[in-house]
């Protein structure tokens, strides 16, 4: 597979879930400032800007998270500007995905400006909903319409990735809320799409401590940061295989080593360990997440750097 | 599609017969969705950073069996006669010697490309794809009005459109014989495999695009698609050692053959132009050393040369010993004195193009031009008499053509594929009808607002495709059980359960 092509759909695989889970994260949480009279909308609207990574620039009104976070597709951290740069590796590798994921990702696209002003008009609810359910039908079409080679390794690897590090956001948004209740775990939940999930696994009332379980550790729930990272390195494995690099001692790829010990590290958590630390422990998740990003780019992608070529110097120039 | 009194043609009766019966509500409801559809597809050429959907007229262009026999013989005889001469020009140069084309012709083309003399193509193939331009004049005859041996486009659309034909009329589809195109790219595919260098059992082949920004980018990719091939920027190739590679996760893979959708200027920045990212340096002398295939090969462009062109009905005398069956249109070259004064004379009742140009840029329309571009180009022909061609203008025949609400008549020409492997020159059964959406305008080009028809080849009798032969079946019987019906339903358990509480 060209080296070029896996770095678009590796990205496909991430703005895909990352439009996603953002809208997801957004729609839970002002749902709750609108159903709610006593949440702190500015509180709310710090917390969803900061565990985005949005510390300096955040507005705290509603409307002014949902224009950079959910509208603006300018920023590639937004659900408009996933969704198009989604649409954009795709233009670029369309030999490499089916017709039916370049379409629905390319129909979604052209459809934006109009479910957007839709949305400023008569609020984000629709919006979400549809993002949502395009959202369902790409995953559908990643899920029954590629071979299972390496461009799906890369689509599932980005998406992974993503999922493990939305997922920790998503933990890290409800760790913060101020005035916290109930409420705000079954908001998390519910932003995971976990909550019947969830209450079908414990069968019993809600307990913060059990919701993290389930969102970091849960083997089964495909939400939960362990899964994702668990689906990750099998990409990862099946695109360098043991036989391949010595597998017998050492010398693993950096990329499988690294997500490896975030997902142990995680794994033989102790369950009474799991409260402590929590804002740290979500952090390093994230952090390793994005290290594994630049060790598969750098093994992978690093490649097809432009090359050029100048008359005058007479030497290669790789840029 | 009707005569003068207004009966249709024979061929035609059938479709004349069924759009009758469409609404003009119908027609353009069902080209709202085409046009939806095409764009969620993304079935689109880019303009000025734009992405437009290329307009496709819904009312299909017909040409009946016999006359498209004729066409298919002619374009696949002036192949023949151009591969002839491009393995001769940049070989021995007989034709030269021989008289038939002038030497300094030749060599005066900006189109000759000294850097191709001395590679010997795989195969010995220099065209591998062609793309023929035709237009029927009032004489009813038809006629070659340019060759594209370089990177002729259209194929893409000419498959989607019928794509979209045949959802948007599927009655007509049963109702008539139309040959299919939809597995011409494989053919393409076979012609590319058969003409990769000697020695490779299973040759790569790749296609290489300038990029996601180039106006005909939606075809490369679905060409690529399509053949089940990568598509590939310069970025993505390597050169070591005269052998050619990409880049892939896996390491560096070897190319055997090159479908190359670049101008030759921007192929190999250190044959051509230097300033050029898009190429692959090395390329060439690649395919110098024999490891790589380029298709279509460098230089062709001479071929294409309008000056050239007047000569093709020559060249197939003398190649092939045969008369053209398809004629050129008149055509003038303007480095003879008298002629061109004679010319440039009446130069308001003919058409100026340049020997060089592509996709319409710079010609003149003498009947359509104002006196300022009529000067102008009377200017430049003096001056260059080797850049310009003149020809009589061709009233382009019509065909009906949706507008708004009514059928009108609309100024049409036809761009045949054909491709070529070493052996045989397979014509793509039908082509791309371009139309002049504008009433009275003779220009076709997408670039100036042209749309496209699709164009169905009737046949008398299922025809198979040129690659395919027919596949045996073994004989035997099909019988399978239906599908399993599952657990009851559950109005047939209410039905139980209802019966069990009364007991």
């Amino acid at each position: 597979m060209l080296s070029r092509a896996a770095e678009a759909l590796f990205w496909i695989g991430r703005y895909a879930e990352r439009a996603e889970d953002t809208a997801r994260l957004l729609d839970v949480h002002f749902h709750q400032i609108i159903v709610d009279p006593n949440v702190d909308e500015a509180g709310t609207c710090r917390v969803v800007a900061t565990v985005m990574g949005l510390h300096d620039e955040a507005p705290p009104t509603m409307r002014g998270v949902l224009d950079l976070l959910a509208y603006d597709g300018a920023n590639p951290s937004s659900i408009a500007g996933s969704l198009s740069a989604a649409r954009e590796n795709a233009r670029g590798v369309r030999e490499a995905v089916s017709g039916e994921i370049w379409e629905c990702l390319n129909a979604t696209h052209l459809e934006l400006p109009r479910r957007v002003s839709a949305a400023r008009q008569f609020g984000p609810a629709p919006f979400f909903s549809y993002v949502r359910q395009r959202a369902a039908m790409y995953s559908g079409y990643v899920a029954s319409t590629i071979s299972r080679d390496a461009g799906y390794d890369f689509l599932a690897l980005g998406r992974s990735l993503e999922r493990a590090d939305m997922t920790a956001r998503l933990l890290a948004a409800a760790v913060g809320t101020p005035g916290r209740g109930d409420e705000h775990w079954i908001t998390t939940l519910r932003a995971c799409s976990a909550h019947e999930a969830y209450l079908r696994t414990y069968q019993r009332a809600l307990e913060p401590r059990l919701v993290l379980e389930f969102l970091l550790l849960d083997r089964l729930f495909p939400r939960s940061v362990l899964h994702a990272l668990s689906v990750g390195e099998e990409a990862l494995a099946r695109l360098e295989p043991a036989a391949e690099w010595n597998g017998r001692f050492g010398q693993t790829p950096e990329a499988r080593r690294l997500i490896g010990r975030v997902r142990t590290d995680l794994e033989f958590l102790s369950p009474e360990a799991i409260v402590d630390g929590l804002p740290q422990r979500l952090q390093s998740i994230q952090r390793g997440v994005s290290d594994v990003s630049e060790s598969v780019a750098r093994r992978y992608f690093g490649s097809s750097a432009v090359v050029g070529w100048t008359t005058e110097e007479s030497e290669w120039v790789t840029t | 599609m009707v005569d003068a009194e207004g009966v249709p043609y024979a061929h035609t009766k059938s479709l004349y017969e069924a759009l009758q019966l469409l609404s003009a509500a119908d027609l353009s409801e069902r080209g709202a969705a085409r046009a939806r559809s095409f764009l969620e597809q993304g079935i689109t050429f880019s303009s000025s950073g734009q992405e437009w959907v290329f307009p496709l007229d819904l009312i299909p262009r017909l040409i009946p069996e016999q006359e498209w026999e004729h066409i298919e013989a002619g374009v696949a005889q002036r192949v023949r006669a151009l591969e002839a001469f491009l393995a001769d020009v940049y070989g021995d140069r007989r034709v030269l010697a021989d008289g038939i084309v002038p030497h300094s012709l030749v060599v005066t083309s900006s189109n000759f490309t000294r850097a191709a003399a001395g590679i010997r193509p795989a195969s010995g193939v220099r065209v591998h794809l062609a793309g023929i331009d035709l237009v029927r004049g009032s004489d009813g005859v038809m006629r070659v009005l340019e060759d594209n041996l370089r990177v002729p486009s259209g194929i893409s659309y000419v498959v989607e459109n019928r794509e979209a034909l045949t959802r948007v009329f599927p009655g007509l589809f049963l109702e008539q014989q139309v040959q299919p195109v939809a597995n011409y790219v494989a053919t393409m595919l076979d012609s590319l495999r058969a003409t990769a260098p000697r020695g490779v059992d299973d040759p790569t082949v790749v296609l290489m695009t300038p990029g996601v920004h180039n106006s005909a980018y939606f075809e490369h990719a679905f060409l690529a698609r399509k053949m089940g091939i990568e598509l590939v920027e310069g970025r993505d190739l390597v050169c070591r050692d005269n052998v050619l590679y990409m880049r892939t996760t896996s390491g560096q893979r070897r190319v055997d053959v090159v479908y190359r959708r670049i101008d030759d200027d921007f192929l190999d920045p250190l044959q051509f132009r230097g300033d050029s990212m898009i190429g692959c340096p090395g390329l060439v002398n690649a395919a110098r050393a024999g490891n790589v295939t380029l298709a279509n090969a460098i230089g062709n462009g001479v071929a294409d040369d309008k000056l050239t062109y007047t000569y093709v009905p020559a060249l197939i005398r003398y190649y092939l010993g045969e008369e053209p069956l398809l004629p050129n249109v008149p055509t003038f070259r303007l480095d003879d004195p008298d002629v061109r004064a004679d010319c440039l004379a009446r130069a308001d009742q003919l058409v100026f193009k340049p020997v060089d140009g592509s996709g319409g840029h710079g010609i003149v329309i003498g009947p359509q031009a104002t006196d300022e571009e009529l000067t102008e180009v009377i200017g430049k022909v003096t001056e260059l008499p080797r850049a310009y061609v003149a020809q009589e203008v061709v009233l382009l025949s019509t065909v009906p053509s949706q507008d708004g609400d009514t059928l009108r008549p609309r100024h049409v020409d036809l761009r045949p594929f054909a491709t070529n492997d070493g052996e045989r020159v397979r014509v793509l059964p039908g082509g791309l009808t371009r139309v002049a959406l504008r009433e009275g305008s003779l220009v076709v080009n997408s670039s100036q607002g042209g749309g496209s028809k699709d164009t169905w080849v009737l046949t008398s009798r299922p025809r198979p495709l040129p690659m395919d032969g027919p596949l045996e079946l073994l004989p035997g019987t099909l019988q399978a059980d239906a599908p399993d019906p599952g657990p009851p339903t559950e109005q047939a358990q209410q039905q139980q359960q209802s019966r069990g509480s009364r007991c």
